[in-house]
């Protein structure tokens, strides 16, 4: 007989991401599976539509993330019209990306996964979100949290038009010069983020690295996957968010591949199961082996850690303090512990407000000519960025007038997918002994999938707040024989 | 007396309302302080069964973001309906359709076989589908199915209020819930924006000339875009004259033309419409060879003037011709 269970993360009707966990007779885990439920079809209704609205209908796959999946498509405009944006634009973008990737990294550090190491992944689930952060940390640094956020989205604002689907990417630069006093705005904001950074840093190190029992959950193996890593880095290979080329190093932590993104195809595949809306990103040189890890499978990992893993440092000088701390701490690389994408998101917000700083003082970031206009006739351009999920594809293919006629789309949560699903399975079956499940053991299952910062299909709404977990256990003829429910 | 309930909810939406309530909730304390938030499901921990064991109409406003694209939306779209006294529809896709709306140019069938099989990164080749029931080695896994087509929220319930835009601004959000709780709510049906078009607020309105004529419209890329004077003026195809204001033009600050999610004013049955005859009636020929040729050069009609509200104009989707599955670019 083999029960049943489902974990719907964020409402039984409705999940954009759900877990469904299979027991056997004896109790023990069979398979746990992670469904998204969700498609909107982008790839297909591109099709027809002018090249040039492409930065803003695709913020639309996100409005988390919008800023990622607009300065793609802003990249992948330059190269279908092979112009060289202007040194300025392409500063103005990395500063309004920078901006972006603190307010988005501090969200999910405080908002979203702080809860599960600040809190503590074994407190009472009505301390185990924001307000148990604040309890721990104190309400003004509460206060602080939401002060950097405005004051981050406002600059997004000025620069971008909207935060929330902004309009600056053209090919060739961006639609307008910064004015000055908002130069200034930005260069307030950055030493902002700049002391919050460090402060996060601080918070990590005593909350976290000081308390032996997180380290020993960190470093456990539950939350281990050898698999290869893949993530953007610089010419001195270096972290870098906007450009680069693509890094790939193996379980061993060797280089295996580096390539450029318009060379995406010959390296990156993706996997179709019949359970999930989602596809699953591997190597395409090395394969398709299944959910598996190892060098023999081609299955890698995007994101903070993933990051990391890739780089030889960070090219700012608290964020490569923090980086050496972080590989000396857990071991030298690369890391294969889940969970350290908490500690490595911190070290990439360190890294993102230092380089804000950097460009906001840059003369050049205010330089009128921020355009190029482009001559060449479309037809076909791809353009790579690191959302703060991972490394994320646009590409496009047009007629000569500049009309899609073929869009393809690899977003940054894909290339995590197979490995999420592992570490689900894998926490599962470590965690569920004997049929007995509780609330922990549920939490430390859901951590497992958290710390990749999830945004199913770009569309999970994974925003701050508590999840609701839900866990049916069924017997073989379907009957609910027990129910848990963590609310 | 108790503090009147509200409820947010999502359909099929990206996250980005739900981002605008977080952005009032920062400074707005007083929202907070003035409603009971009795069910928000990306924020807070609640159930549909806490909202099931609600009274009918126990809750006095509910704001539903997000297109409808299946039968779990619509249901809990209609559930909310029967315990709300208010409905409101928040954001351009269930007020319109929005940007996801535009996939009722394709089927469905049309959508996953581009998704699943014939993208140049999947590797596919038993042709596999994403299924409503799969059977594995430990059980069955299900799926939701995808409706046909993308449905704006009032094509599923009935709707009191509509919050237009892409988000709704966070000053028209922080009105309408002043004035549920005041009272104050116009008559039913109402937009709650104001009901003039966005170039009345805009602050360009200077420089567009008294009489604007022009001989074709330009591309954004094709130009360097001056920051002070009329997009329009300057050839680009902006929407300002078809669309309603309310927004605060943020996107002309950003130095780019108005694409229309906020929507038409009230006295515009289809938004696309008049949105393609408002700028039409900008052309300046009477030579029809010229005309064809101005024409033309609007390359993507449908994505220009639709690209929020296909689901609520009045073709709603495009049929494809017969033996063209899957049908092609629209232009």
């Amino acid at each position: 007989m083999t029960r049943e269970f489902t974990i719907d993360p964020i409402t039984r009707l409705e999940g954009h991401g759900k877990i469904q966990i299979f027991l056997n007779d004896a109790g023990e885990v069979d398979r746990a599976y992670l469904q998204v439920p969700e498609l909107r079809g982008f790839e297909k209704f591109a099709e027809g539509r002018r090249a040039e609205d492409m930065p803003q209908i695709t913020s639309r796959i996100c409005g988390v993330c919008p800023t990622a999946h607009h300065m793609a498509s802003t990249k992948a405009l330059d190269d279908l019209y092979k112009v060289e944006a202007p040194a300025s634009a392409k500063k103005i973008r990395e500063l309004i990306y920078s901006t972006f990737f603190v307010e988005d990294h501090a969200l999910h550090f405080f908002f979203l996964g702080g809860p599960d190491f600040i809190v503590g992944p074994t407190a009472p689930k009505a301390e185990r979100n924001i307000l148990g952060v604040l309890g721990k940390v104190g309400l003004e640094i509460g206060k602080e949290v939401i002060g950097l956020r405005k004051q981050l989205r406002e600059l997004i604002s000025l620069a971008g038009g909207k935060v929330i689907h902004p309009v600056f990417g053209l090919p060739g630069g961006v639609s307008r010069p910064l004015k000055a006093e908002d130069i200034e705005k930005f260069k307030a904001g950055a030493a902002h983020a700049v002391e919050f950074g460090k402060f996060c840093l601080k918070v990590f190190g005593d909350i976290v690295l000081a308390n032996a029992a997180y380290v020993d959950m960190i470093t456990s193996d539950a939350y281990t996957h050898r698999t290869y890593y893949m993530g953007m880095v610089d010419a001195g290979n270096k972290v870098n968010f906007y450009d680069g080329d693509i890094r790939v190093v193996d379980p061993e932590g060797r280089e295996y591949v580096k390539f450029s993104g318009g060379d995406y195809l010959g390296h990156v595949a993706e996997h179709v199961e019949p359970w999930s809306y989602m596809k699953f990103c591997y190597l395409k040189n090395v394969g398709w082996k299944g959910f598996s890890e190892g060098g023999e499978s081609g299955i890698y990992s995007v994101a903070p850690l993933a990051r990391l893993n890739v780089s030889d440092g960070m090219a700012t000088p608290v964020a490569q303090e923090a980086y050496e701390q972080f590989f000396s701490t857990l071991g030298g690389k690369p890391v294969h512990h889940t969970l350290a994408n908490h500690w490595a998101r911190v070290i990439e917000l360190v890294y993102a407000a230092e380089r804000m700083a950097e460009l906001a003082s840059d003369p050049e970031i205010a330089s009128p000519d921020v355009r190029t206009i482009p001559t060449a006739t479309p037809k076909e351009g791809v353009g790579v960025v690191e959302a703060p999920r991972g490394t994320l594809f646009h590409h496009y293919a047009t007629n000569e007038r500049g009309l899609i006629t073929k869009a393809n789309l690899i977003v940054a949560t894909q290339g995590n997918a197979a490995r999420t699903a592992m570490s689900v399975d894998k926490a599962a079956r470590s965690m569920i002994k004997g049929g007995e499940i509780d609330e922990g053991m549920l939490n430390q299952v859901e951590m497992a999938f958290r710390a990749y910062d999830p945004c199913h299909g770009c569309a999970t709404h994974t925003l701050p707040g508590q999840m609701p977990l839900i866990v049916e256990v069924r017997d073989a003829g379907g009957e609910l024989v027990s129910e848990l429910r963590r609310d | 007396m108790s503090k009147p309930k509200v409820a947010f909810y999502w359909c099929a939406s990206c996250g980005g309302c739900e981002e605008a309530v977080v952005d009032l909730a920062e400074d707005v304390l007083t929202v907070v302080d003035a409603v009971d938030i009795a069910f928000w499901p990306v924020a807070l921990d609640f159930k549909r069964s806490d909202v099931e064991a609600m009274a009918d109409g126990e809750l006095a406003a509910t704001f539903i973001n997000g297109a409808i694209r299946s039968s779990e939306q619509e249901e809990m779209a209609e559930l909310l309906r029967r315990k709300s006294q208010t409905v409101v529809a928040f954001g351009s896709c269930a007020h319109t359709g929005g940007i996801p709306g535009l996939a009722n140019l394709y089927t469905i069938e049309s959508i996953l076989d581009r998704v699943y099989r014939d993208t140049p990164s999947t590797v596919n080749e038993e042709g596999t589908l994403p299924q409503a029931e799969t059977t594995v080695p430990e059980g069955i896994l299900t799926l939701p199915v995808m409706d046909a087509t993308v449905r704006t929220l009032d094509q599923a319930i009935e709707v009191d209020y509509y919050l237009p835009g892409c988000p709704p601004p966070v000053d028209l959000i922080r009105a309408a819930v002043m004035a549920l709780v005041e009272g104050k709510l116009p008559a039913k049906g109402a937009v709650l924006a104001p009901d003039v078009a966005l170039c009345d607020e805009c602050p360009r309105a200077a420089t567009k000339p008294e009489k604007l004529l022009l001989k074709g419209f330009k591309r954004p890329q094709e130009i360097l875009i001056d920051v002070e004077t009329c997009l329009l003026a300057q050839g680009l195809l902006c929407l300002g004259p078809a669309t309603r204001s309310g927004c605060g033009a943020p996107c002309i600050s950003g130095n780019m033309p108005c694409t229309g999610c906020m929507g038409p004013t009230s006295r515009v049955v289809d938004y696309g419409a008049k949105a393609l005859s408002a700028l039409a009636s900008l052309l300046d020929s009477n030579d029809e060879d010229e005309i064809v040729d101005m024409v033309e050069r609007v390359v993507d009609p449908v994505g220009t003037f639709y690209r929020y509200s296909l689901p609520a104009s009045l073709m709603h989707r495009r049929v494809e011709p017969a033996g063209q599955p899957g049908g092609g670019p629209s232009a």
